[in-house]
């Protein structure tokens, strides 16, 4: 609580037991949580109001969805108090959550894609009609009536999966309202959809507001944030960095930059001090795009991506989700159909048309989603290990090196601080950082010409965070051109060379890391302004 | 793997982690304890080798069933392509559709080498297009298999006119029948094709991508195997047992019979999945696979042994399946804790 540079929302105190006037909607008291030695949340405060929509906001890695998964009954808090209409209570699930009046609608969404909109709405309390069977034609009825709430004219027979995610999200708020939720929190719930989609969004929520309902809108774009709050929380590195309030206008942006960065670089992100010189160009991107995937819907499209990977740097780009940053990634290394544009690779044109070809030329990927796209949960450290490089470790009629893949790892143990009992434990028995170390040792295996990492340390202890980025400045110091994504700002300076912003699947800007700074990087992914 | 154990003990006795990796093994030998201490008979070393010569069919589809179901795929077509692998091999060795005595001898069939290799190109062929209807088309193996299971009895039927091949030349019949020393040839066979699959599992470049599309085919792709070849090999591979084990069938019972393998896939699977390969993918092992099928050979010897009808049997071998995943399942999780 350092630096609330707008009025500080009063906290009531915790013995009105009677509901008053003044008492908020819902209230939380010096909220904390620990995972073992990690701080996520520390001593958080905040109340929300009937009527209101209150901006939760915070970079990644603040501590937000912790504190939604305390809130929606997920995880219990380590301390503090919860309290609704003044009353203290202990949210033990989900459905005790939505008992409470308290619905979270995800980024993923909840509901179930096979089922129509009237059973999704209405699941686990479908109408029952006088021979104990379900009422399809009440659920129906009601159903529309419901939807049409959240101004949706669809057929409440229509099966979820054949909505847009637009549409998907206006069900699941309708089917909140059903629920007579009083508390509304949504997560990110701009983030996948296209600026008209967002308009007609944000009106359903004003409508609401003023039917009394108390939203929590979590988001990572300012421009929604300042448009539709009354007021913000602003969190940093799991504490309160503070509370905006909307005056005569919207809350002001740069306020909302300044609480949510508002503070030197951190030990934590401490940029490692030596550097080598940027070689020659060994990646080039002219002109990349791609058209929408059908097995993908979600997937952004890129439009005309430029860039330069050169030898011995690091390229930061930094992006909002869904901003085409993991697709960028997918398409130069050959995961994802590439539509236009070319790739030159060390001079010469490459057309990877899959991981494999990819791979056979020398490009890795660190996925960003370590547990579906990169580890193999049930097998041992060496099969993890090595799998990328199979064709290295081969012998005649294909015989495994297994001398050697053990004594390649156990170089990589060393050189990365792997710390592991054995090569033949499973892999999901190591912390996320060390997991993410397995990885990364997966693609020194081939000893790659450009080195891809998604979201370096997702999900990585805060302690082997400036591990991992300082074997990254290794990597690069040994000529390989790396490219790292972040939706974390203070990881992109900190490991970066150079830095390109993204948006709506075109490169926004560009930047030498020393002149970057975090407001300079939001502005450019937020608003799309043109850098320099 | 010998430094699990060591592993292991390094960090703090876990019997569990040491019950679980033999747990088959164990659950096969108290099995046998209690049939040894209820009929005298069932030690008898004649005995023993013909409960190993009866698992060597079953066996050999097993071992490439075991490919298959670590790559989260399952194969329900392999009864009915035995029957057609059997019979083709039996059409050419006697060069017909003929079980007249006077072909008896080979002379005028194309002789047993021609039927191996016949049975076991068809095997890997009809493999080969289930595979490729699996990735290509994008049709689930349990409902590609589920088509090939009545395509290849069909097919079967369709050659053979519905009735049975038989009178093979005895170099055929030998590989059914004979002995080398006291151990019958399919057992020799089936150990030999056991081996051959453990190391290829256990030790090839192929075995680890065997691995890895089925522990997590996303994350193989990504790592740059060739997600597609893999999962058309495993299809070539039970489809190719599938003709060697027609092929020992056929020679054993001197015939090739158009019903031949009806319900086999189930206990096929049933075989690879007791002996503890997961059916979501990734784990197993050749080893579990020999020792499941050794269970439900045991199992059933020992039933008939003391006098359990038939259809008792498939009762409890039905309750021996669901036990020993549900036993798997305990030991994991207890391990895991």
């Amino acid at each position: 609580m350092t630096s609330g540079t707008a009025t500080a929302a009063q906290i009531p105190a915790h013995t009105a037991a009677q509901p008053g006037p003044a008492t908020p909607l819902l209230a939380i008291e010096g909220l904390t949580k620990r995972f073992g030695a990690v701080t996520a949340l520390e001593n958080v405060s905040l109340s929300l109001r009937k009527g209101e929509v209150l901006g939760l906001m915070g970079e990644n890695g603040a501590g937000k969805s912790t504190l939604l998964k305390i809130l929606s009954g997920v995880q219990p808090p380590t301390e503090g108090r919860i309290l609704i209409d003044g009353a203290p209570v202990t949210i033990t699930s989900p459905q005790h959550a939505q008992s409470l009046g308290i619905i979270t609608i995800y980024q993923e969404l909840s509901l179930i894609p096979t089922l129509s909109v009237a059973e999704n709405i209405f699941i686990g309390r479908a109408p029952i009609g006088r021979l104990g069977l379900v009422d399809w034609g009440r659920m129906r009825r009601e159903a529309r009536e419901i939807i049409a709430r959240v101004g949706l004219r669809i057929d409440p027979q229509t099966v979820v999966s054949a909505l847009s995610v637009a549409e998907q999200q206006m069900v699941e708020i309708a089917r909140a309202l059903s629920l007579s939720s009083r508390i509304i929190i949504m997560d990110e719930p701009t983030s996948a959809l296209s600026e008209t989609e967002v308009a007609r969004l944000l009106s359903i929520m004003a409508r609401l507001r003023e039917e009394g309902v108390a939203i929590m809108f979590v988001t990572h774009r300012l421009e929604e944030a300042s448009g539709i709050c009354d007021r913000m929380t602003v969190l940093r590195d799991g504490r309160l960095a503070g509370h905006l309030e909307r005056g005569d206008g919207p809350i002001p942006i740069p306020a909302i930059i300044e609480n949510m960065v508002g503070r030197a670089a951190s030990e934590l992100y401490a940029r490692p001090a030596e550097r080598a010189t940027p070689g020659p160009v060994r990646l080039e991107v002219r002109g990349l795009r791609t058209t929408p995937n059908p097995e993908a819907p979600h997937a952004i499209v890129l439009d005309g991506v430029d860039l330069d990977l050169r030898g011995g740097e690091i390229l930061g780009v930094a992006g909002l989700v869904g901003s085409g940053r993991t697709e960028l990634a997918r398409a130069i290394f050959g995961a994802d159909p590439v539509a236009a544009g070319t790739l030159t690779l060390d001079g010469t044109e490459i057309r990877p048309a899959s991981p494999a070809d990819a791979i056979a030329l020398g490009i890795g990927l660190v996925p960003e989603d370590r547990k579906h796209q990169a580890i193999f949960a049930a097998l041992g450290i060496l099969s993890n290990f090595s799998i990328a490089a199979l064709d290295a470790y081969a012998r005649f009629g294909g015989l495994m090196d297994e001398k050697r893949e053990r004594a390649d790892l156990a170089e990589y143990k060393r050189m990365l601080n792997i710390r592991m009992a054995d090569a033949d434990q499973t892999i999901d028995g190591l912390s996320g950082g060390n997991q993410q170390k397995v990885i990364l040792a997966r693609w020194l295996a081939r000893d790659p010409k450009v080195l891809i990492v998604d979201e370096p340390t997702r999900g990585v202890d805060v302690g082997a965070k400036a591990e991992v980025h300082q074997i990254l400045v290794q990597l690069a110091a040994r000529g390989i051109a790396i490219m790292v994504i972040s939706s974390e700002l203070p990881e992109i300076l900190a490991v970066s060379d150079r830095i390109v912003t993204m948006r709506e699947g075109r490169i926004t800007g560009e930047l030498p890391a020393r002149e970057a700074s975090e407001a300079k990087l939001m502005a450019l992914m937020a608003l799309g302004e043109k850098g320099q | 793997m010998t430094t699990e154990a060591a592993s292991a003990e390094r960090k703090g006795p876990n019997m569990f982690k040491l019950i679980m990796r033999f747990g088959p093994l164990i659950f096969l030998l108290l099995l046998m304890i209690v049939f040894a201490l209820m009929n005298p008979n069932f030690l008898n070393p004649v005995n023993l080798f013909n409960v190993m010569r009866q698992i060597s069919i079953t066996g050999l589809i097993a071992l490439g069933m075991t490919f298959v179901i670590l790559t989260a795929g399952i194969d329900l077509s392999v009864g009915s392509l035995l029957a057609f692998c059997g019979m083709v091999a039996a059409v050419v060795a006697k060069g017909g559709v003929t079980s007249s005595l006077a072909a008896a001898g080979g002379q005028a069939g194309f002789g047993w080498f021609a039927a191996l290799l016949a049975a076991l190109i068809v095997g890997a062929a009809c493999g080969a297009i289930q595979g490729l209807a699996v990735t290509r088309l994008k049709v689930p193996p349990f409902v590609v298999t589920l088509g090939g299971l009545t395509i290849w009895r069909g097919l079967t039927l369709t050659i053979s006119g519905g009735g049975p091949v038989s009178g093979f030349d005895a170099t055929m019949r030998w590989f059914g029948t004979g002995l080398i020393g006291p151990v019958p040839v399919p057992v020799i066979i089936f150990a030999i094709a056991a081996i051959i699959c453990h190391m290829v599992l256990r030790y090839t470049r192929f075995g680890r991508a065997v691995y890895a599309v089925g522990g997590n085919a996303e994350a193989a792709r990504l790592s740059g195997v060739r997600v597609d070849r893999v999962l058309v090999s495993v299809y070539v591979i039970v489809g190719f047992f599938c003709g060697l084990a027609a092929f020992v069938l056929s020679a054993r019972l001197n015939s090739a019979e158009a019903v031949a393998g009806i319900g086999y896939e189930l206990t096929v699977i049933s075989a690879v999945v007791i002996g503890g390969t997961s059916l979501f993918g990734g784990i197993g092992s050749i080893a579990g696979t020999v020792i499941g099928a050794a269970l439900i050979g045991v199992l059933v010897n020992g039933l008939v042994l003391n006098n359990v009808s038939s259809y008792t049997q498939q009762v409890v071998i039905g309750l021996i399946l669901i036990l020993a995943v549900a036993f798997d399942r305990w030991l994991k999780t207890r391990a895991r804790g």
